[in-house]
């Protein structure tokens, strides 16, 4: 029972992570960016390419070295996020949702076989892989790997909720959020607050695939489009563009998984995900915090 | 030169011309009145000093520089702040959070304070309802709420889009005292206002933008006397 809580969490950790950046970037300028998933890829890469490099130049304690690689990541990330939006999405801000629409898929489809032709079809081993032991928990197994993974996400929640909550830039993301002809009004530069958006979001989604890497120790080019649709579906049950409302979305929708597959099998995993994706957008599209629409973001 | 002035500027919206050589100023000190009929293109001179819509033509100085061609949150960092038409307060913010994001701009948090505080002095009902939603407030509430908000970030020149808007006289009376007492503190005030009656009440000078044209200028106490005003804008007398 405790077992299958942890797994759970562990999973959603990993699925409020990217849901994250997929619901700010939604409550910011209305965009569902497709290619949201494909940043976690990347950052499960770009920790592989940094990884090797460290190991083979310095010798560090792994904990360390993850930690350092995990913030050099969130960094390259972050930039490619913005990136992203400078050059494909900000000069067609104002054009029909279908156009932006259309630009993440084939965004996605770039970063996919961008990655595919740099490092081949074939998963690639990722360096180094947490795996050191277990502790036991009221009786239950519970792996290393997990409880760091749930550590590193809540640290990150909480700092980016305390960030968006109380800091200034985080009032900013929130004011454009709500109404961003009113937001200029206050002399907040909304496309440097959207850029802003676009980096934290990556760098979460990069942090996840670095994480990923280190827990499961394969990556491969295709491994951000599932956790891009589940991101998705966790965001939207805990209502898009509501940053609380990822947070549950992903823990409630790794729960759920994990617990499906305990009681009935796992090939259910993601009939279950998307039973829920389609439950909620048929009943309640305003997910479960949505009753507070307004409260984007 | 005037401290702000449009030089002859049009405005086109596509095809359509929202102003047709539009000349005034406003002079530091004082409070300018603009006064019209629906779709007179009040609210877009305001647009065009703040930075939201551009001239097709004429020239937009503030303190003799060319100030067209900068964008919105660039006009405020200069002093120019814009309370809008329906004053777009974040609904579901607190009423101290809107005033923080009024001073967005202002690093200091002891200046934030003070200015809070000066805020808070002038409408007391605010301070009552400081942890209460924007969204959540009357009316009268929420204008005082846009125009505190502006002050917080202590503009040099405050562009008011028609403050009595939807306001009972009672209340009306109150926001252009509100106005007025900015103004003896030294704050210039460019007020929008159908209202006629009580904007000259207040303004020191007056314009009469008639479809996209100036009409009419002068201080305010004649155009209060003038019939052509009179009669089409204080109803008859
Ligand atoms: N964004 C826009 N696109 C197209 N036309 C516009 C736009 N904004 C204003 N207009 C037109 O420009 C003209 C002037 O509009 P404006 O809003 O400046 O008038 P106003 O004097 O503020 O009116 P009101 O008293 O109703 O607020 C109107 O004919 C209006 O239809
Ligand atoms: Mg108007």
């Amino acid at each position: 029972m405790i077992q299958v809580i942890v797994n759970g969490l562990s999973v959603g950790a990993f699925y409020a992570l990217v849901a994250l950046g997929y619901s700010m970037v939604y409550g910011i300028i209305k965009l569902l960016n497709f290619a949201h998933g494909d940043i976690y890829m990347l950052g499960a890469y770009v920790g592989f390419v940094v990884l090797g490099a460290l190991t083979s130049w310095l010798s560090l304690p792994t904990a360390l070295g993850l930690v350092l690689v995990t913030l050099v990541t969130m960094a390259l990330t972050g930039g490619a996020g913005v990136l992203m939006e400078r050059v494909a999405y900000r000069p067609i801000r104002h054009a029909p949702r279908l156009s932006l629409l259309i630009t993440a898929v084939g965004l996605s489809f770039a970063l996919e076989y961008g990655v595919r032709q740099i490092f081949g079809p074939k998963p690639s081993h990722f360096p180094v892989q947490i795996d050191a032991g277990s502790v036991n928990l009221f009786g239950a197994t519970i792996t290393t790997a997990r409880i760091i993974v749930i550590l590193v996400a809540g640290v990150l929640m909480v700092v980016l909720s305390l960030f968006v909550a109380k800091t200034r830039q985080g009032r900013a993301m929130r004011a454009i959020a709500l109404d961003a002809k009113a937001a200029r009004l206050m002399g907040i530069d909304v496309d440097r607050t959207i850029s802003l958006v676009f980096f934290i979001g990556s760098a979460l989604a990069g942090a996840a695939g670095v994480l990923a890497g280190a827990v499961y120790g394969t990556i491969d080019f295709l491994m951000g489009f599932i956790i891009g649709i589940k991101a998705f579906t966790a965001a939207v049950i805990g209502g898009i563009g509501n940053l609380y409302g990822a947070m549950l979305g992903g823990v409630a929708l790794g729960l759920l998984e994990s617990f499906g597959v305990a009681w009935l099998g796992g090939q259910w995993r993601d009939v279950f995900s998307f039973l829920c994706l389609i439950l909620f957008l048929t009943f309640r599209p305003t997910g479960i915090l949505g009753g507070r629409v307004v409260e984007r973001m | 030169m005037s401290w702000l002035e449009l030089d002859a500027v049009d405005v086109h919206y596509g095809r359509v011309q929202a102003l047709r050589q539009v000349s005034l100023g406003v002079e530091e000190g004082e409070i300018v009145a603009l006064l019209g009929n629906n779709g007179a293109g009040k609210s877009t001179t305001l647009n065009l000093i703040s930075g939201f819509v551009r001239p097709s033509a004429g020239a937009l100085t503030w303190q003799g520089q060319d100030v067209s061609r900068l964008k919105p949150h660039q006009l405020v960092a200069q002093g120019i702040v814009h309370v809008p038409e329906g004053r777009r307060i974040f609904s579901t913010m607190t009423v101290q959070e809107n005033l923080l994001l009024g001073g967005y701009l202002v690093r200091d948090p002891a200046v934030i304070k003070r200015r809070l505080d000066q805020v808070y002095d002038l409408m007391p009902r605010l301070q009552e309802r400081r942890g209460q939603e924007g969204g959540t407030l009357s009316g009268g509430e929420q204008q005082m709420l846009a125009i505190g908000r502006a002050l917080i970030s202590a503009p040099r020149l405050l562009l008011l889009d028609e403050p009595s808007m939807g306001l009972a006289p009672l209340l009306v009376a109150q926001v252009m005292r509100i106005i007025a007492a900015v103004n003896q503190s030294g704050m210039t005030v460019f007020v929008v206002e159908q209202n006629a009656k009580a904007a000259l009440q207040i303004a020191h000078r007056a314009y009469v933008l008639d479809t996209g044209s100036v009409s009419l200028c002068g201080p305010a106490a004649d155009l209060a006397q003038d019939p052509r005003v009179v009669e089409a804008y204080l109803g008859g007398a």
